[in-house]
Parts: structure tokens; C-alpha cells; sequence
């Protein structure tokens, strides 16, 4: 692990920053994937219910929701990052005393947690979008044939809300790809942070160059992932 | 009450720079708005031309700053920008290193990730008039120029308004990235108010509630001038 390198200059474009530090930048896409992958996860599991109680008849209910939105979704995510992150070492005695500060001690743990809420706050609502645009007959439809309120939620109206918010979702995936770049804010040597270290040691600017199409080669890997999804596993909906 | 009183104005408060912070955010936010909307606009119409080279041109810069993270395009700007003027510097014969001022390089790059997106934007409103405008206006004589100006133009904005408004309030929050390359932004402020106070929860807990203030005063503004661009109802 031990080649930086470069110290003279006029090295345009030259892919030996790369091979050189390729053991560290493998373990920093690692570090990426690994933090995208958790993230959606998690979020993906929040947005449901979430979504949920932004449509509830309960006004109290809605209010948190909407507010918890709000919040998430109307300030920087770095701000949030360093909330989680810096914020909780306020509270480390409380912490502790219940046992869970080897979780906000961890930069990568907090930044899981911090794209998940805040990625759980944009697909709730695109999720309640959805919702909204499924047709009312077949709530009635479901209604009339006896279905409990679970059955109607997730076997009728729910598969129809994924069809409709995929391709939204879909974006919402890549703009967690690029947004999980901020980590390194916190010290984590995700794929960004590992290029930031690279170049603060080489000042060769091409490793911005490279970082770049390793960034945009999964991007479109997921817009095209996500195409094939819409057409392919949602044959079952006519449009 | 002790910890309130370093978000005020007095001797332990943050208020001043707090202020002087929300300036520096929202001078990054102006400058990078007008450069977004105009060459969102000319890559909009690049991606229109009959020419495959020009179009792929426009394609492919969309799709590399929608690719590319906010944060790595800020970095290579700001480095790429700092060598470059450092390296004319040399060449003239100044010995004193330079770096890109901060705010330039994030407006630069927040604008160039906003036109990029605001392309798409633009290129759809433009669909939405429809070809039977230009076609009307060119019929009527104006030049082909003045008929997209005077013509398709207005009607696209209109169009265009709720996308570009969305656009707004993510670079209003992308702002918040100037304060890694040391841009004293409203973000870093808050920032150096931490390392100092050890306040850490209050403080990002307002920075956070700050900038929410900021997008509900946007998104009413926004839905303002909405509602003032729309067509209206029954034309």
C-alpha cells in the first residue's frame, strides 16, 4: 500500500496514479459500494412506513411525517452528516450508558445512517406520489372483493405504486451513488476520499479525471439496470 | 440559558459571522444561477442540432456532470483551476503561488452540475411549445433567431419554471459543499463555531434548520412565480 508518487509535473492523463494505488482505490469503491448498498437498504425498509404515515388520516401522524421530510429533505446533506456524526459525541456518556455508542463512534456507521434517513425522506415521498396515482376503483375494486386493509396495501396497491415510482426511484439510487462521495467529510476512505488522499499527496489531477469515469460508468451501469427493470419485471402493467 | 447565547450577537455570540456566512451561500448560489440557466439553455440547443458530432457534444456533457458527484467536480475545479492560473503565473515569471478564489471555483462548479441538469429541463419545456410556434412565427417573417427569442422562448419558460425552480433549491443546499474547499459560507461558519464553542448538536442542529428556513422562503417564492408564468387557465 505504499506508492503515491508523482512529485514532477506535466503527467497529463496518466493512468499509472491508478496502477500504482489501485490496492487502495479497489478498497475505497469497496468502501462506496458497501455504503450505497447498506444505505438503500435501510432506506428502503424507513420509506415504506413512511410513506404510509404521510398519507395518515392522522393529522398528528402526518404532521411528524411531513415535518421529518422537511427537515431531511430541505437542508444539505453534509450539514445532517455532521450532525450524526460530530453532534452525537455530545451525548457520548448517554450513549454509552444504553450501549450503542460504538455505533455513532464509527464515521462509516453514521454516514450509513445519515444517507438512509435522509434518502428514506425523497422516496417516501415519491413513494406517496405513487400511491396517490394509483386509481381509485382499484381501492374499491379490492374493497368490494373483501380484502383485508393489509391484502388491499400490499398485494393491490403497493406492486402498482413500485411500477409507477421506479423510474423516480431510479434516479433517487444514482443521486445516492454521487451523494455517498461526501463521506469522506467525516473521514471515511470511501472511492472520494482515497482520491482526495491521492491527491493531496501527488497533486496529479488526473486521478480526479479517473475517480470521475469510475463515478460515471456506475451511474449509467444503474441507468440501464433500472431500464431493463421497467421494461422487463413490470410486464404485468399496462401503462 | 449559557449555551443560547452563542448564536447571538453579542461577545460570545456567532450571530455576525453567521450573517456574513449567509451572504458568502447565497452570493455562491447567485453566481452559479445565471451561469446554469444560460448554458443549461445552450446545451439544450446543442442537443437539438442536425449535427451528430454536436449532438453527441451535448449528450456527453450531460451525461459526464450528471455522473460525476457535486463534490469531486468542486475539487477538480478548484485544484485543476489553482494549477492552471499558478502555472500562468509561473510562466509570467510571478514567484507567489495563487489559488482560484473559493467562491468562484464553487459558483463555477455548482453552476456547471446545475446546467447540466437544467439542459434536460430546457430541452423538454422547448418540446412542450410545440413546432407549430417556430413554424407561425417564421411564417409571419421574423428570422429564425428572433423567432425562438420573442417566440418559443417566453412560452418554454413558463414550461420550464417548476423544473428550474426544483434545480434552485438543490444548488441552494449544494452550497454547503464551498465550505470544504475553506469559502467562508454560511456552512463553514458554523463550522468554526463548533470548534470553538463544542456545541456540536446545537449548532449543526441549526445550521440544518437554517437552511430548511431558506428552502420553505424559495419554494414559497418559487410557487409565487409559478403561479405568475402559468398559462392561464382557459386560453
Amino acid at each position: 500500500m505504499r506508492p503515491f508518487r508523482p512529485g514532477d509535473e506535466d503527467n497529463a492523463m496518466n493512468p499509472e496514479i491508478v496502477l500504482d494505488n489501485a490496492a487502495r482505490l479497489l478498497e475505497g469503491v469497496q468502501v462506496s459500494l458497501a455504503l450505497v448498498g447498506c444505505s438503500l437498504l435501510i432506506a428502503a425498509l424507513i420509506a415504506v412506513p413512511l410513506a404510509v404515515l404521510l398519507r395518515s388520516p392522522n393529522g398528528v401522524l402526518r404532521t411528524m411525517a411531513n415535518g421529518y421530510s422537511a427537515f431531511f429533505r430541505g437542508s444539505p446533506l453534509i450539514a445532517q452528516l455532521f450532525l450524526i456524526y460530530y453532534g452525537s459525541g455530545q451525548f457520548r456518556p448517554a450513549l454509552e450508558s444504553i450501549g450503542v455508542w460504538w455505533f455513532f463512534r464509527d464515521a462509516f456507521l453514521c454516514a450509513v445512517l445519515t444517507f438512509s434517513l435522509n434518502s428514506a425522506a425523497y422516496t417516501a415521498e415519491l413513494l406517496r406520489g405513487a400511491i396517490d396515482a394509483v386509481p381509485k376503483g382499484q381501492w374499491e375494486a379490492a374493497r368490494a372483493l373483501g380484502l383485508s386493509r393489509m391484502h388491499l396495501f400490499f398485494k393491490i396497491i403497493l406492486p402498482q405504486a413500485f411500477r409507477t415510482a421506479l423510474p423516480a426511484y431510479g434516479n433517487e439510487v444514482i443521486l445516492l451513488v454521487k451523494a455517498s462521495a461526501l463521506a469522506l467529510v467525516v473521514t471515511v476512505y470511501d472511492l472520494m476520499g482515497t482520491v482526495r488522499l491521492i491527491y493531496s499527496r501527488t497533486f496529479d489531477l488526473s486521478i480526479f479525471f479517473w475517480a470521475a469515469i469510475v463515478y460515471i460508468v456506475f451511474v449509467e451501469v444503474l441507468r440501464i439496470l433500472f431500464r431493463t427493470i421497467e421494461t422487463r419485471a413490470f410486464r404485468w402493467h399496462v401503462a | 440559558m449559557d449555551s443560547l447565547a452563542i448564536f447571538g450577537f453579542g461577545d460570545v455570540g456567532w450571530g455576525w459571522q453567521f450573517v456574513a456566512g449567509l451572504s458568502v451561500t447565497l452570493q455562491v448560489a447567485l453566481l452559479a444561477l445565471p451561469l446554469g440557466l444560460s448554458v443549461g439553455l445552450a446545451i439544450a440547443l446543442t442537443s437539438q442540432s442536425g449535427n451528430r458530432l454536436v449532438r453527441g457534444f451535448a449528450s456527453g456533457y450531460t451525461t459526464v456532470f450528471r455522473g460525476t458527484p457535486e463534490i469531486l467536480t468542486l475539487f477538480a475545479i478548484y485544484h485543476g483551476g489553482s494549477q492552471l492560473v499558478s502555472t500562468i503565473g509561473r510562466e509570467l515569471g510571478f514567484t507567489t503561488g495563487f489559488v482560484l478564489p473559493g467562491v468562484l471555483a464553487g459558483a463555477l462548479a455548482l453552476g456547471l452540475v446545475f446546467s447540466a441538469y437544467a439542459a434536460e429541463v430546457w430541452r423538454g419545456a422547448i418540446a412542450a411549445v410545440g413546432d407549430g410556434q417556430k413554424e407561425a412565427a417564421l411564417s409571419l417573417g421574423l428570422r429564425s433567431h428572433t423567432a425562438f427569442r420573442l417566440v418559443v422562448l417566453p412560452q418554454a419558460f413558463r414550461i420550464a419554471v417548476p423544473g428550474l425552480g426544483n434545480l434552485w433549491l438543490i444548488l441552494l443546499k449544494d452550497t454547503a459543499l464551498v465550505s470544504i474547499i475553506a469559502v467562508a459560507d454560511f456552512m463553514r461558519q458554523v463550522n468554526l463555531a463548533v470548534q470553538s464553542t463544542r456545541e456540536p448538536f446545537a449548532l449543526y442542529l441549526f445550521a440544518c434548520l437554517v437552511y430548511v428556513v431558506l428552502t420553505l422562503i424559495s419554494v414559497k417564492a418559487l410557487r409565487r412565480l409559478e403561479h405568475r408564468a402559468a398559462i392561464p387557465a382557459g386560453r
